[in-house]
């Protein structure tokens, strides 16, 4: 029950006047940034990280996981007003969100799809609370060898379950690790790959790399495709606030459901948008009503929101307990972590026991202001999506370049930003996986550390990796991971053939 | 899983809301680069990129010293698989044949050019006259090119904005921004 007792110091922490203003700048930033074209959650939170700097670590975090949570719950209300995703995991809401807006039901789409989102987020942050520490204590035993085992599971899993080309996938994630090894070696302290460039000393920074390949690359593509912005208008009174809520409880199946999926794919590196999809197919085929949806079926907003948010949130869970983010997003927060002198892993759990818990109680509580800011400001938000993207692009493009100078006060990362920016154009336009790139940009150091160290430990053998029964499961299940899509080709295969036979 | 395929599909669809509207006005005479053309091109580019960081790793040592492995070792195999990797996806996209399916139209990478150009031209003048007169500018030049609005718009919006920012980062947050000529006559 200490768990308890800390959650509480965590609240009493969250609830200083300063955190909650904090909080709700967040959580405002964070849904403009969601519905704004070209801002997502990741380089948004990447942009604002610079302004964090001069606030104390939880403060800092606070800020910046509420611009998560706002980012998340913003995607909603562009798939439903304007049918246009303003997050890829918002992409599955159109689908039904569209339709009700159509029949001018906008009101009732959006007060589930926002309820929803709360609900799995707030699935996911007890689990989290429940669930975390224990990783954690467990995670604390971990040598180097089997710090590399998670890495190497979290990569895996990426290049097995994603739906791009497996090979792209790993062609994007090996640049990511051969970005972050340009710059000074940390184990000889030699300097590589800088070809006597001095700008290059101190290595790509990921910051650079978010900023450029979703946020400049974002509006490239914006402009190609000429989007131009016809949405419904929108106005949620309390009358349908309080008969939609009336309404939701009917769907608690797949409500759970979905808060399921979602946690599963989030602590996995598979992420929202896979279990937002996941969640909306298998809603439609369960569900009685299921010939109904894409017609503007409630239960087709229910499914996919409350699964996002639900992977959204617990994307964090492997973040805090092992310093493994389970999406871009965490991953810019675990270099907030790094920047303000946090180790991210299961050491915080020990060592900085009030920043982990405030964090904690803050994504309680963030989440049901929230909710109200996202419930009360729903016209004022969909104003901001009718300014013209002229007006709009120019001004996120200087956002980009200051969020992208103020890292480390350098010109050279602003034109590194724009380069980024155009790569990440073509690869997103050749269907190579951004995520995996930037997350091995981010992880690359630790996890060539953790490599190196076992090897040593080993003389260059590589049997360590299967040394004890802890390591080589973990290994396994990378492999495991790494294969699934042939192991289930064999399967379906398999199973085909005795039921002709 | 055959579920999730189909909504995949669903998906791409729903996506393409957009792209089937550009299709129906890409009359005979539209071209561009073609899908194929590009993706061996970044093919290429990859190989290139991934022989580069061979060479590097090579000059700092991949082999074992006394105390564990070189600077090189870590690096170089994960050049070896963007190698690996690359020369398959090369192969892929040259087998595919050649395929009508467009990168882009050449209008539309006109498009992302006129956002490309200014913006280029805007992170050089960055490091020259600084953040705010610089970003003023690319407001400025953006809004007139692009969005052809009178000057009764743009003008507020292309100073608004850096005043605004000024306030915010260099103010209240204390973050400080690169300064010009400007900025350094105007005792900044």
């Amino acid at each position: 029950m200490e768990e308890i007792a800390n959650l509480f110091q965590g609240f009493a922490t969250v609830v200083q006047p300063f955190n909650i203003m904090v909080m709700v700048v967040g959580i405002v930033l964070g849904v403009i940034i969601g519905v704004l074209p070209g801002l997502g959650g990741a380089n948004g939170v990447a942009i604002l990280l610079p302004l964090t700097f001069s606030m104390s670590p939880t403060s800092a975090i606070i800020m910046l996981s509420c611009i998560y949570w706002g980012a998340l719950f913003g995607g909603a209300i562009t798939s439903i007003l304007f049918n246009i995703p303003g997050e890829p995991w918002s992409v599955a809401t159109t689908f039904d969100g569209h339709p009700m807006a159509q029949q001018g039901r906008a009101g009732e789409a959006l007060t589930a799809a926002f309820t929803s989102s709360f609900v799995g987020a707030l699935f996911a942050v007890a689990m989290i609370t429940l669930v975390a520490p224990l990783v954690a204590a467990f995670a604390l035993r971990f040598g180097p060898a089997e710090k590399f085992g998670v890495y190497f599971l979290a990569f895996c899993s990426f290049v097995g379950m994603s739906k791009e080309p497996p090979f792209k996938t790993l062609a994007a994630m090996m640049i990511g690790f051969a970005l972050a090894s340009v710059g000074l070696d940390q184990m000889t302290g030699q300097l590589r790959l800088t070809f006597g460039f001095t700008p290059l000393l101190t290595g790509f920074n990921f910051l650079i790399a978010v900023i450029g390949l979703f946020g400049i690359g974002e509006i490239l593509l914006t402009m190609e495709e000429g989007l131009h912005f016809k949405g419904r208008s929108a106005v949620i009174n309390p009358r349908v606030v309080f008969q939609t809520w009336a309404e939701l409880p009917r769907y608690w199946m797949t409500s759970l459901r979905s808060c399921v999926i979602g946690c599963w794919m989030g602590v996995t590196p598979a992420g929202a948008t896979p279990a937002s999809f996941m969640s909306y197919g298998i809603a439609k085929r369960i569900s009685k009503k299921g010939q109904n949806f894409g017609n503007g079926e409630i239960e087709g907003v229910v499914a996919p929101e409350t699964a996002a948010h639900a992977a959204g949130t617990s994307a964090l869970l492997p973040m805090l307990a092992l310093g493994v983010p389970g999406s871009p997003t965490a991953a810019v927060l675990l270099g907030g972590l790094l920047i303000w002198g946090l180790q991210p892993g299961p050491t915080l759990f020990v060592d900085n026991k009030e920043f982990i818990w405030g964090l904690i109680a803050s994504m309680y509580l963030g989440n049901i202001v929230g909710l109200i800011i996202v419930l009360t400001c729903v016209p004022l938000l969909a104003a901001i999506l009718r300014i013209p993207f002229p007006i709009i692009a120019p001004i996120i493009l200087v956002l980009c370049a200051i969020g992208a100078y103020s890292v480390n006060n350098s010109t050279f990362d602003v034109m590194l930003m724009m380069v980024f920016g155009v790569l990440g154009y073509v690869l997103k336009k050749c269907n190579y996986p951004l995520a995996p790139l930037v997350l091995a940009i981010v992880l690359g150091d630790k996890a060539e550390e953790s490599f190196r160290q076992s090897l040593l430990a080993s003389q260059g053998s590589l049997s360590i990796f299967w040394s004890n029964w802890l390591v080589g499961t973990i290994m396994a299940l990378g492999l495991i991971a790494l294969f699934w899509s042939l192991i289930q080709e064999a399967w379906t295969r398999v199973v085909r053939a005795t039921a002709t036979a | 899983m055959e579920c999730r395929r189909r909504i995949l599909i669903r998906r791409r669809s729903h996506l393409g809301g957009n792209w089937e509207m550009a299709d129906k006005s890409r009359g005979a005479g539209t071209t561009g680069p073609t899908h194929r053309s590009v993706e061996i091109g970044v093919a290429v580019m990859m190989i290139i990129f991934s022989l580069i960081v061979i060479g590097g790793s090579l000059q700092v040592g991949i082999s074992w010293a006394f105390d564990g492995p070189r600077a090189g070792f870590f690096p170089f195999y994960i050049a070896v698989m963007i190698l690996v990797a690359s020369n398959i996806n090369l192969y892929q996209a040259i087998s595919a044949g050649p395929q009508v399916r467009l990168f882009a139209e050449w209008g539309q990478l006109g498009q992302v050019l006129r956002v490309v150009i200014p913006s280029a031209v805007y992170v050089a003048l960055v490091s020259w006259l600084g953040m705010y007169v610089a970003s003023g500018l690319l407001i400025g030049v953006f809004m007139k090119w692009i969005g052809r609005y009178g000057w009764g718009l743009v003008l507020p919006i292309a100073i608004g904005v850096p005043i605004v920012t000024f306030i915010v980062f260099e103010k209240w947050f204390l973050v400080p921004l690169p300064k010009g000529p400007i900025e350094e006559l105007l005792g900044y």
